[in-house]
């Protein structure tokens, strides 16, 4: 198994779309900072065809050292999950693409 | 926001660069995204997350409007973990911790 970081996207985007090396890093940095930086403003990141980015509230709940058996509050908190599209469900399984989610 | 919101603001960002340039760089990074996902690799971005495809067993399911029961084969989830530093920001600059 490989893994793609961002040397591999940055190369796709210089292979891809002709723009330097330099400013292919740039505009992928800029596209991770500013979906970073709506989520950081508590709104929701939808990609059309890959899926979307959405934040949730946890409540606060009880919780227990797994080591000690200490029973500690746990703060609530803001998670963030990522809901994949059917289109990226279907292409990981190699499934046809619903027609009627083939935009969403 | 939407992807092209997201093309929009980049746009704004980088006068100097064709609008249709830019959506080809965003469409890009989704789609090498999903290829590598699709080729059963993963993909990691410090800071920003982690995407993997997580194997779901096969399962008996059920037709939720017959209440027939149908066999569901595995298949794979993609699966996005949060990198330390988005979960941070996200949580108003608190580390939520592990798991969360």
């Amino acid at each position: 198994m490989e893994t793609l970081t961002r040397a591999g996207l940055a190369e796709a985007i210089y292979a891809e779309v002709g723009l330097s090396r330099h400013e292919s890093a740039d505009l992928l940095e800029a596209v991770l900072e500013r979906i970073s930086a709506t989520l950081e403003a508590g709104e929701t990141v939808k990609i059309s065809g890959f899926g979307t980015f959405l934040l949730r509230e946890k409540g606060q709940r009880i919780g227990r050292n797994p080591k000690t058996g200490v029973e500690v509050p746990i703060l609530p908190r803001r998670v963030l999950t990522f809901r994949p599209s059917q289109v990226l469900k279907a292409r990981i399984n190699g499934t046809p693409i619903p027609r009627e989610a083939a935009r969403t | 926001m939407t992807k092209s919101e997201l093309i929009a603001h980049l746009a704004t960002q980088h006068p100097h660069l064709r609008q249709p340039d830019v959506e080809l760089v965003v469409g890009t990074i989704f789609e090498e995204i999903s290829k590598a996902l699709a080729r059963g690799d993963r993909v990691e971005l410090r800071g920003f997350g982690a995407f993997t495809t997580r194997k779901r067993d096969a399962r008996q399911g059920r037709n939720p409007r017959t209440g027939e029961s149908v066999a569901v084969a595995s298949k794979g989830m993609p699966h996005f973990r949060p990198g330390k530093e988005l979960r941070i920001r996200v949580n108003g600059g608190q580390d939520p911790g592990e798991g969360a």
